[in-house]
């Protein structure tokens, strides 16, 4: 069998971590149910008419939120079109590459995606300007600048603060067919604040929020959102297997820890 | 459908040489450049000028994937310069489309003369430039940080790239040409010099200029360069300035 430099530090790093697990520590000095300090940055850094650029810990995302009008699908006449993509840009890791989103990145916008619009968080029936006609079409595009660990929630959290502060002209479709958009601002109703937490297993320990070398060598891992009436409302199991037990254990801290997350998403909207 | 229709303005510049935005025409909008901002890549920078905001970042030297793309005898240097899909007034679909191929290659083009690539034979340094938002001139300002990052990511180079656009409106050469100005401008001209030597590695121009014009408009554009540079050299040392002073000035030597 090969065995080379990157194979050594991996067991090393593994068994390290698993030492630490072990003794109730983490890497980084967290308890188990600890996330990292949360920054949103200041300033204006696309021409989204949503935008948030947050840090969660060392990694770095940032969200924008597009605005367009059209046609609704035939299937929901009554409901606005929103649609949601991941670039896990070849800036934030060695191990991107340029391209199109792979499965990774397209689980991790279906992920975020699912938590939104399981809660209805933006009320797409709100999106619409002429039942069957004329509807908002949302672009939340989502873009991954430094990893180190957690996109999903890194990316949920900055999501719903886009979401929040996004601002689009008021728009009329007129009865000859003549659309008029308008110098006024329309701002899009957070109805809910579906919060995404993962979780990983290592030595058989549930972590919150983990690092890129957590997640490197845990034994599973799972994404939960919490709706503001603190239900789970959508779930991913991702790779590795859980005990019943330690789904619902999971699921619990994740209740707890929504208030906190939720009310600094609120502040800073 | 669009939200947002662009409407041209009545006057592009005024008699006494002001712009749209207020500038003279030899004044550059506001620069911040920031270095070192990413985690995992080897060198970074991030640039906000005017309304552009871009981020690159450099990796390498590193394996290069697939194999075969090696050179024997000195480094493999990839550029991409990629545009989010919210950096425009319209959202842009992702992916590369012919200008964002084209900008790739001049960007290489006007930073590989900087690097000694012999140092680094059979390996890769990758540029990414990613435009977040662009408001005119985002090459150019690209070609600025990934300068940047490369001086960041400790990569061996003969000097450091810096680049601004020129142009020309009406009879009024003007510097750093703003949104209005490079769409309805009558020539734009992006430049790039391999300092101190002074050495234009990046050249385009689009909009005829007459002999006299073009020259006004080169000099100009190397006056704005070598204060860019300054710049740049500013930003590269400022996280390490803090030690320099207090030594002299409480009197321990």
């Amino acid at each position: 069998m090969m065995f080379n430099s990157e194979m050594l530090t991996h067991k090393l790093l593994r068994e390290y971590i698993e030492d630490l697990v072990a003794n109730d520590q983490r890497i980084d000095s967290r308890g188990f149910d600890e996330m990292r300090p949360i920054e949103v940055l200041n300033g204006t850094f696309t021409k989204a008419e949503g935008e948030a650029w947050i840090k969660l810990g060392k990694t770095q995302v940032l969200v924008g939120v597009k605005a367009d009008i059209g046609e609704p699908f035939p299937d929901t006449p009554d409901k606005g079109v929103l649609v949601s993509n991941t670039e896990l840009l070849p800036v934030a890791s060695p191990t991107f590459e340029p391209g199109p989103p792979n499965e990774n990145a397209i689980e991790i916008a279906r992920v975020v995606d699912r938590a939104i619009r399981s809660a209805d968080a933006i009320g797409l029936s709100s999106l619409v300007i002429e039942e069957g006609k004329l509807v908002y079409m949302l672009f939340l595009d989502m873009y991954v600048l430094d990893h180190d660990g957690n996109l999903e929630d890194a990316l949920t959290i900055a999501s719903l603060i886009a979401l929040g502060r996004t601002e689009v002209p008021k728009v009329i479709l007129k009865e000859d067919g003549e659309i008029e958009v308008k110098e006024e601002k329309w701002k899009v109703d957070l109805r809910d604040m579906p919060i995404n937490f993962t979780f990983v297993k290592i030595n058989g320990k549930l972590l919150l929020d983990p690092i890129l070398e957590e997640e490197n060598v845990a034994e599973a891992s799972i994404t939960l959102a919490i709706d503001k009436d603190r239900r789970v409302c959508s779930i991913q199991k991702k790779h590795g297997h859980f005990t019943m037990e330690e789904i619902i254990n999971a699921a619990g801290i994740a209740r707890d820890k929504w208030p906190e997350v939720a009310e600094m998403i609120k502040e800073v909207i | 459908m669009p939200l947002y229709v662009e409407k041209k303005p009545d006057v592009l510049i005024t008699e006494d040489g002001v712009r749209t935005d207020g500038r003279l025409p030899h004044e550059i909008r506001p620069i911040r450049m920031t270095v070192g901002i990413l985690d995992k890549a080897d060198g970074s920078a991030f640039i906000e000028w005017g309304g552009n905001r871009i981020l690159t970042a450099v990796f390498g030297p590193r394996e290069v994937h697939p194999k075969h793309l090696a050179l024997p005898d000195k480094a493999l240097i990839r550029t991409r310069y990629n545009m989010a899909p919210f950096s425009t007034p319209e959202r842009k679909r992702p992916g590369p489309d012919r200008r964002s191929v084209e900008l790739s290659k001049v960007i290489r083009e006007a930073i590989k003369p900087a690097i000694f690539v012999e140092n680094y034979p059979g390996s890769v340094i990758d540029i990414f430039v990613e435009v977040l938002r662009s408001d005119a001139g985002t090459r150019v300002a690209g070609v600025n940080a990934a300068s940047l990052a490369l001086a960041n990511a400790g990569i061996a180079m003969r000097g450091l790239v810096a680049a601004c656009a020129v142009g020309r409106v009406e009879n009024f050469i003007i510097c750093d040409p703003n949104h209005d100005e490079d769409m309805w401008g009558d020539a734009d001209m992006p430049m790039a010099m391999l300092m101190e030597s002074e050495k234009i590695t990046l050249l385009q121009t689009d909009g005829p200029m007459t002999d006299e014009q073009f020259k006004e408009a080169l000099e100009m554009g190397r006056r704005c360069i070598r204060f860019l540079y300054e710049m740049q050299k500013e930003a590269l040392k400022r996280p390490y300035l803090i030690v320099e002073r207090s030594v002299f000035e409480q009197g321990e030597v």
